[in-house]
């Protein structure tokens, strides 16, 4: 047991808050993560991450609650997306390209402004990597506030946003504003991704929002199912990425350990790749199609079906 | 602003416009915008890593950009094509991370690696950017024709015997090529910028490909020119400008398209 | 109740492109009635579906569910598109689809009732959909997503069934099969049914109206009232001949009149 838990890894405060803050990321970006990749919205998904980023470097800058900024970054580049954008799956990624080109650049200047004016080193690194480990506790609360809210959001939408991401049309026939829905859906993306960016680091906020759901979907038939599949799946990499992070230190020649966003991206991927396996799919019971159609049993078929040949050939 | 140095900044700018406008109008016509946004990203964390165990960046640059692009091809067949450019795009993340952890970067490289360092290239790095870039137009030159039906009707170019995934992954592979000469100049972040604002502007100017093409390259350059003008008189970066002048190009491309509509009419050439 | 028609088409007109599409249609329908719209590819009977579902607006005239306008009665218009690209990876099974079809359009936390799930259940069985109800909607082949995107439009009880070329891309067998479940279902379920086609053979037995559009302009009454050589003659705007032929409809054009607008053949026709 010494081996994998490293002496001291659950008495550490930093582990424990990872942990918490590690597994609710991971429960948000999952349900998000499941309509963005049933949406082709994964690109969107990671633009508002970077484009988060942005208005977290910006915050830093300008000396308010980067926290604030995170979200209000994503917030404000969602809405910009949504305004670009139009319905062909095509448009709607160049518009997140080039929301994503003016916030990138954006960046540069507020980093650039803060290299200049402040001594502070590691700032491109401290943003642009930040790491699960060194979160302020304080943010802790606001952070599972914010997150349980965006379920709330999401669970009162969801029969619309599904209908409306399988078929527009038929959504709108059901009086679902089509608009509307994409989006709230954009805005709940943006408030997710700018709290686990803020958490997590932008590089784990993008790969628990897409990882576990693309994986999940492959083995699964409904949105529920490959929602609780994602969650788990989620939790899982997070707190056995938290831990080898942890027991890295002695691994590593520098002492540094590696980082966490490391372990829970490689560990994410490697599941993302085992579902692939069609072994595991048809474990998981996920069949490609019904059974060939066979002639349908007598029963199946009433005697009236065959009724209408006569006259219109006769 | 111009003598001296600024001329190799001047004379690199324009290579990587060229460069940029001609794969770009092919990025935007294939929805390939992420893969444009990841390929760069992963070539990041290869340049890292290259500095990391002590050869030359240009390299690593190379060699992951290259996975990324054979990652996603062959991946994305399989799967969810978005999904899995992600899944490639945060693995080299994660892999740069980690080989960042391990040594001790200074903090204006990792800085120039994503938003480039235009204003200080040095004349030796002039040759391999011209080759590597002749290299990119030719490809696409020789792959043009290909391209276009690929993108535009793939059940036709399939039903002709053209080999659509080929063709995909190595449209991917000259995309990797460009990032490799463009990251070190105009950074990770911003290369793809210039891949997507251009053309799409252009795309809203003219349907027909060759005209599209040209307007590219003509939209690209001006936006390279200026943000060197600019970011020369203001010292801030050139990174900046060519975020925002992309963005500015597309959105009056967009407004030259529906004032097009409105006083012909006629439905506008296709809109991206 | 059996007074106000379901449906009321008064006056549709739209253009596009200085092209006009539908120059002042207007038809009825009534409770429990099968209608056939039928008209050549590209004439406007999608259009005119859309604008009656209001996904698309009119240039000029109105449409009446029950009298009122469309947004007061929008649960009683049930719609089946042409066409519904549905991702093979959507999470959906047919099962899921159809009881989509009750609660949708719903935000909120509700569960679904047994009342609900049990009529998702006898609407799987009215399209013989049972066979496939727990395979992702995304693998089904064409016949059977439009069996389910049937019991999706019927299964919140609506008055009036519309589908979009339902026929089109069907083996003659899988054409039969559909045609007598629709017929079947609007029985059973006392709902009426609109369906554009551009062969009107295959509906001809079980028909009660006809909507026949050429060139923008409609005629509306049973088939022995439009499918006349006078009536249709008037419509296309030149002579033509109709001929009934072992118990099926040919319009026929005399040879050299510009006939391009009769469908599927320039001069010969067999519905």
């Amino acid at each position: 047991m010494h081996l994998l838990f490293e002496p001291g890894f659950f008495a550490s405060g930093p582990v424990r808050t990872a942990v918490v803050i590690g597994g609710v990321a991971a429960v948000v970006s999952a349900v998000v993560g499941v309509f963005t990749v049933v949406r082709s919205q994964s690109f969107a998904g990671h633009a508002l991450t970077d484009i988060a980023t942005t208005g977290g470097s910006g915050a830093f800058y300008l000396g308010f609650n980067p926290l604030a900024g995170f979200i209000g970054g994503g917030v404000v580049g969602a809405g910009a997306m949504d305004l670009i954008g139009v319905q062909r799956v095509r448009s709607r990624d160049v518009a997140t390209g080039i929301v994503l080109g003016a916030a990138t650049g954006l960046a540069a200047l507020f980093l650039y402004l803060d290299t200049t004016s402040s001594a502070t080193t590691g700032a491109t690194q401290q943003i642009l990597f930040g790491s699960i480990f060194t979160i302020d506790r304080s943010t802790v609360p606001v952070v599972v506030v914010l997150s349980v809210v965006t379920l709330v959001g999401m669970a009162v939408i969801r029969r619309p946003l599904l209908l409306h991401s399988v078929s527009p049309e038929l959504a709108t026939v059901r009086g679902v504003a089509g608009r509307g829905i994409g989006l709230a859906f954009m805005l709940a993306l943006a408030v997710s991704v700018g709290l686990s960016s803020v958490a997590i680091g932008s590089i784990l906020s993008t790969a628990l929002l897409i990882g576990p759901a693309a994986a999940a979907l492959r083995v699964t038939r409904s949105i529920g199912a490959a929602t609780v599949v994602a969650c788990g799946l989620g939790i899982a990499t997070t707190w056995l990425g938290i831990l080898l992070a942890y027991d890295s230190a002695d691994w590593v020649r520098s002492g540094q350990g590696l980082p966490v966003s490391f372990f829970i991206v490689v560990l994410t991927f490697l599941s993302y790749l085992v579902t692939g396996v069609p072994a595991v799919r048809r474990l998981a019971g996920r069949p490609g199609r019904h059974p060939a159609p066979a002639d349908p049993a007598p029963a199946d078929r009433a005697p009236a079906d065959r009724a209408p040949a006569a006259p219109a050939e006769g | 602003m111009f003598s001296g140095f600024m001329v190799n900044a001047w004379a690199v700018g324009t290579m990587v416009a060229v460069v940029a406008g001609v794969v770009g109008f092919f990025v935007v016509l294939r929805g390939s915008a992420f893969p444009a946004h990841a390929i760069p990203n992963g070539a990041f964390a290869g340049a890292a890593g290259a500095s990391l165990i002590g050869i030359n960046p240009l390299i690593g640059l190379g060699v992951f950009s290259l996975g990324a692009a054979l990652g996603i091809g062959w991946l994305g067949r399989r799967g969810r094509a978005d999904a899995v450019t992600a899944l490639m795009l945060v693995l080299m993340l994660a892999l740069g991370a980690a080989f960042l952890s391990q040594s001790t970067q200074y903090e204006p490289e990792i800085y120039s690696l994503l938003f480039g360092e235009i204003l200080g290239v040095s004349t030796t790095e002039l040759l391999p950017v011209l080759i590597l870039g002749g290299v990119c137009v030719a490809a696409v030159g020789i792959l043009f024709r290909r391209l276009l039906v690929t993108s535009i009707v793939p059940e036709i170019a399939a039903a002709r015997g053209l080999r659509i995934h080929r063709t995909e992954v190595a449209f991917l592979v000259v995309v990797a090529a460009a990032t490799t000469m463009t990251v070190p100049v105009v950074g990770a972040l911003l290369i793809f910028t210039l891949m997507i604002g251009p053309p799409a502007a252009a795309r809203c100017l003219t349907d027909r490909p060759g005209r599209a093409l040209g307007a590219s390259v003509a939209v690209a350059l001006t936006t390279v020119w200026a943000s060197i003008a600019c970011s020369f008189e203001s010292n801030w970066p050139v990174g900046f400008f060519v975020g925002v002048f992309s963005a500015t190009a597309y959105g009056l491309g967009r407004a030259y398209a529906a004032w097009h509509l409105s006083r012909v009419g006629r439905p506008a050439p296709a809109v991206a | 109740m059996t007074d106000v028609p379901v449906l009321e088409v008064d006056r549709i007109g739209v253009s596009f492109a200085g092209r006009t599409i539908l120059d002042a249609v207007s038809f009825e329908i009534r409770a429990g009635e099968f209608t056939g719209l039928i008209g050549s590819n590209g004439v406007g009977k999608t259009t005119l579906l859309r604008i009656i579902l209001g996904l698309q607006r009119p240039g000029t005239g109105e449409v009446r569910v029950l009298g009122a306008p469309l947004s007061r009665h929008r649960r009683s218009l049930g719609y089946v598109p042409q066409k519904v690209v549905l991702d093979p990876d959507v999470p959906l099974r047919s099962r899921d689809l159809v009881a989509l079809g009750l609660d949708g359009q719903r935000f909120g936390f509700s569960r679904r009732t047994k009342e609900q799930r049990a009529r998702v259940e006898e609407m799987l069985d009215a399209v013989d959909a049972r066979r496939f109800a727990d395979s992702r909607v995304g693998s089904l082949s064409g016949g059977e997503q439009q069996r389910v995107l049937i019991a999706h439009a019927l299964v919140s009880r609506p008055l009036l069934l519309l589908l979009d070329e339902p026929l089109a891309n069907l083996d003659p067998g899988s054409v039969q099969e559909i045609v007598a479940l629709l017929h079947r279902v609007s029985a059973d379920h006392g709902v009426s049914v609109l369906l554009s086609a551009h062969e009107m053979n295959a509906l001809l037995p079980v028909m009660d109206r006809i909507v026949y559009l050429t060139d923008g302009r409609a005629a509306s009454g049973t088939t022995d009232e439009v499918v006349r050589s006078d009536v249709l003659s008037r419509l296309y705007g030149h002579h033509v001949d109709v001929l009934k032929l072992h118990g099926r409809v040919l319009v026929v054009a005399e040879p050299g009149t510009d006939a391009g607008d009769i469908p599927d053949h320039p001069t010969l026709t067999a519905f």
